[in-house]
């Protein structure tokens, strides 16, 4: 703790001398959009207002308080009212007001121009993570994925070392083109969450039940780095938001990529796993989607978030087990995660629950386990 | 008054045959204004001690990156109970205790014009807390949703102990009521002959007005936990997409609440200081009449601008517009309050005691938070403020160095009256020292770390606010701890301070002034006569 302390207090001095590291922990970053750097602007100019009327509030105190002190003998004076200074200290803020709220209803106006975009990415919030689905026109182009914190639990109980990235990486980043308009239609599954990315100068808040749009041309390919700015439950410190921006020819690379991936998940969900192939794909599952509530070691936080180790779904019938996780257990915070997960997914994550922390029902849980229970109804 | 107005009795003799019961039951039964007050006053004393512990479980957590002391889950309820215990149980209830001991003085009426419900009032508020804070030791934890409590997940998502939390509220929510029509009924009904309302010192003028705004906002506060409750057991949908409700309209009815509220909590302080500037500057409060109109203004536009706080919500370009003007339009009358201040303080002859110097604080810092208000009010900007600690630092200048300052300034100021002893002076100036060092401290740091991006209510953060984290941690366990120092010079004031003259201040104006110290049992047991010169200070 303490070396940690003191590599700080040195980085901190270093960046002091250099000034610009220094500057990303003190002001407002200008951002990589046109809009992001009209509401820098903005945010310095009534910052700068601030001071000038600070300066002159502050300075008329400071000297009243060294002038006229009872110790340097000042007499008290008796007047007590003016109609003149109390008009003019009336209109004067209102008409510097009046200065500021016209360039901040132009931006204003700015942002809400949504529409002529080249592309749209639906974005919704779950507890505790992102999922970025991409709309186009072809449906066969279509797919969809989650971005979870990429930060091990040892990280954050400081078990092992921070990475330079700390809370702000996730596995699978939103990926954007440069310089095109995207649109982003803004949702929300469970509680109300808000998605931000500080260098594009754009936040919303995710409600569910609702769809609100947000648009940005980013026109400087790089990583770009945000949070969930809405308490939204127990980890809300933990789902940040990670927007990689590519060059337009990386980017249809990545995103025929995509469409091939995608192809390939749902060939698998007409596959038959052996029991090794569902034990590692289930822990997989289970690390990304379920370890923050139902804990590592199966036994969960009770009684908000009960355990799976000896538990009655776990060790009953496999039916009832895939149902309750593709349903979910409205009221709670129990997600119905057919919506996040496919069969192949739920599938391997069932037959882990019921074969890890001491469970071991000897029955195989398949992809066509899966469909079948859920279309059979 | 007719009965006090036959017999001419002096105030002292009365006393004799109307002294206060003894033991406990003095306190339990009593209906008399003084001891109302001092009920009040040390139980936000104690609820401050309380919300200040959280603070400091909060900022101990926040020292280093990574979790060290307390989980996610844990986190939440310290941030949630924090917020609800300093504005319901520490801020409110302070100033309705000074409320309660002074307006009757100042307007030279004998006690409240309402006592027996007076002793209600007061009377609710320990159970509701106890009821709110014992949540923290049920099984599925205490309230964690934040002290705005957004709906869904206060609703579907909360903890079973969501239940009691909001029967606590209730219970809050009548005792201000309550407060508040007492307070009404003794400002329009109790002053002396002569004491017209342009007389009235601005103390009890911000009283009146914040009376009105709660007894406005504090049933529609009642209304929406009613439609959490009824969502969460009854099953109805207020709050839920699901069913045709809209979490939205949560946030719309919460903050048509929570906007006056914020005002409730500082029109008390700018009352407060204008007592105290004008005394220790030896000069009359400079416009006075454009202090009443300016408070009127800013009581009215609390009601028009409560969307500002959800400028991220998702609302059309013409709701976003009118709620960043309106927001705007606030800075003019309390930038009219600050030049008043700083007029009366101008050419005056002043000395600063501990109340003059918390007051100085007061108009200083309260303004720094008047400026980041104003860069929050900018829709744009608020785009990147939102949510981040540059908001917390924005609400913690005004509720801190703002009405709690104020709150301190007034006991100092008030204190020698009430018990008729002098504090001592310098324990008082070095709490004030460690205080504003301390606020400082915590605070100003954490624009920075919002403006570089660190969101509110994170139990954890990335590694380059590292170091304005430790900074504000320092801070608050500086500023946490005097607090105690406070404490300690009441209690030596209280049982050992030297005796007080009826004065008190050099500069002193107004009929509280004009009883002994420490003030009589019943204040004016028949109405003085209000002259000129004891008329507003």
């Amino acid at each position: 703790m303490n070396k940690n302390c003191l590599q700080r207090l040195a980085v901190g001095s270093i960046a002091l001398v250099s000034g610009s590291a220094w500057a990303d922990e003190l002001n407002m970053p200008v951002g990589v959009t046109e809009i992001s750097r009209k509401i820098y602007g903005l945010h310095m100019d009534i910052f700068m207002v601030c001071v000038v009327v600070g300066c002159i509030v502050f300075g008329a105190m400071a000297i009243s308080i060294f002038l006229h002190r009872k110790s340097r003998g000042a007499v008290p004076a008796t007047f007590h009212e003016s109609t003149t200074l109390e008009i003019v200290w009336t209109l004067l803020p209102a008409i510097i007001l009046v200065v500021m709220a016209v360039p901040a209803t132009g931006v204003l106006v700015d942002i809400y121009d949504a529409g002529g975009e080249d592309m749209v990415v639906e974005i919704r919030g779950y507890q505790w993570k992102w999922q970025y689905k991409y709309l186009d026109d072809d449906y066969n182009r279509n797919f969809d994925f989650f971005s979870n914190m990429s930060t091990t639990q040892d990280e954050i109980h400081n078990v092992s070392v921070k990475d330079q990235n700390y809370l702000l990486d996730v596995d699978k980043p939103l990926v954007i083109p440069v310089n095109r308009k995207v649109r982003f239609l803004l949702t929300s599954e469970d509680v109300i969450h808000a998605w931000w990315v500080p260098d594009f100068g754009i936040k919303r808040d995710a409600v569910p039940g609702m769809v609100n749009e947000l648009w940005t041309i980013v026109d400087q390919s790089g990583t770009y780095r945000g949070q969930c700015t809405e308490l939204c439950g127990k980890d809300h410190g933990f789902m940040p938001v990670v927007v990689k921006v590519l060059p337009q020819d990386g980017y249809d690379a990545w995103y025929a990529a995509q469409v091939k991936t995608e192809r390939a998940r749902r060939e698998a969900l007409s596959k038959t796993f052996t029991a090794d192939e569902l034990m590692a794909e289930g822990q997989r599952v289970y690390d990304t989607f379920c370890v923050a509530c139902h804990q590592a070691n199966g036994k969960g936080l009770p009684p908000a978030f009960p355990g799976l180790a000896g538990s009655q779904v776990a060790l009953g019938p496999v039916d009832a087990h895939i149902r309750m996780v593709y349903e979910g257990v409205p009221g709670t915070s129990m997600q119905a995660f057919g919506k996040q997960l496919d069969a192949a997914e739920l599938a391997a994550v069932v037959h882990f629950e019921r074969h890890s922390w001491g469970n071991n029902t000897d029955d195989v849980t398949q992809p066509k386990d899966v469909i079948a229970l859920m279309e059979g109804q | 008054m007719s009965e006090a107005s036959h017999h001419h009795v002096p105030a002292v003799h009365d006393d004799h045959h109307h002294g206060p019961a003894s033991g406990l039951t003095r306190w339990l039964f009593t209906t008399n204004h003084k001891d109302i007050g001092t009920l009040y006053l040390w139980f936000s004393f104690a609820m401050l001690l309380i919300g200040g512990t959280l603070a400091l479980i909060i900022r101990a957590e926040l020292f280093q990156p990574g979790l060290q002391f307390i989980e996610p889950e844990f986190f939440n309820q310290m941030t949630t109970n924090h917020g609800l215990i300093m504005v319901f149980g520490a801020i409110m209830p302070a100033f309705v205790g000074l409320a309660n001991w002074l307006l009757p003085m100042m307007l030279g009426a004998p006690d409240m014009a309402l006592p027996r419900m007076n002793n209600l009032s007061f009377w609710i508020l320990p159970f509701a807390f106890s009821m709110m804070i014992s949540t923290l030791f049920m099984e599925g934890g205490g309230p964690n949703f934040g002290w705005t409590f957004y709906a869904p997940l206060s609703t579907t998502y909360a903890p079973p102990s969501v239940t009691f939390f909001i029967f606590a509220v209730h219970m809050m929510g009548a005792s201000s009521i309550m407060g508040s029509i007492n307070i009404i009924a003794t400002i329009l009904n109790m002053r002396a002959p002569g004491m017209t309302l342009m007389r009235m010192p601005l103390f009890v003028w911000t009283w009146l007005i914040t009376a009105y705004l709660l007894l406005a906002v504090m049933p529609v506060l009642a209304g929406v936990v009613t439609m959490m409750l009824f969502d969460i057991h009854f099953g109805t949908s207020f709050f839920n997409a699901a069913g045709g409700g809209d979490p939205v309209m949560f946030q719309h009815i919460f903050w048509f609440f929570g906007h006056p509220e914020v005002y409730i909590m500082i029109l008390p302080a700018f009352g407060v200081v204008s007592q105290i500037i004008p005394t220790f500057s030896r000069k009359p409060l400079f416009g006075y009449d454009s202090m009443v109109y300016a408070t009127s203004s800013i009581a009215f536009l609390s009601f028009i601008v409560w969307a500002h706080h959800m400028f991220t919500v998702g609302m059309p370009l013409a709701g976003q517009l009118f709620f960043m003007y309106a927001t705007m339009l606030i800075a003019v009358p309390t930038g009219v309050k600050v030049f008043n201040w700083i007029s009366t303080m101008w050419r005056g002859s002043m000395t600063f005691e501990t109340p003059m110097l918390f007051s100085i604080a007061f108009v200083v810092l309260f303004t720094i938070g008047g400026f980041s208000g104003l860069m929050l009010a900018i829709a744009p900007a608020d785009y990147q403020y939102h949510d981040t600690y540059f908001v917390v630092a924005h609400f913690h200048y005004v509720l801190v160095p703002g009405a709690l300052f104020s709150i301190i300034a007034a006991v100092y100021y008030w204190l020698p009256k009430w018990c008729g002893r002098m504090y001592d002076e310098r324990l008082g100036k070095i709490h004030f020292w460690l205080s504003f060092i301390g606020v400082n401290i915590t605070f100003f740091p954490q624009h920075f770390s919002g403006l570089a991006g660190m969101p509110r209510r994170i139990p954890d953060y990335a590694l380059q606010f590292a170091d304005f984290n430790m900074i504000s941690s320092i801070g608050a366990f500086v500023f946490g701890f005097s607090q105690l120092l406070f404490g300690y010079v009441l209690i030596k004031a209280i049982v050992s301070g030297r005796k007080a003259t009826s004065r008190v201040w050099e500069g002193a104006h107004g009929l509280e002034w004009t009883l002994p110290s420490p003030a009589p049992y019943h204040s004016f047991t028949h109405p003085p006569k209000v002259v000129e010169a004891e008329a507003h200070s």
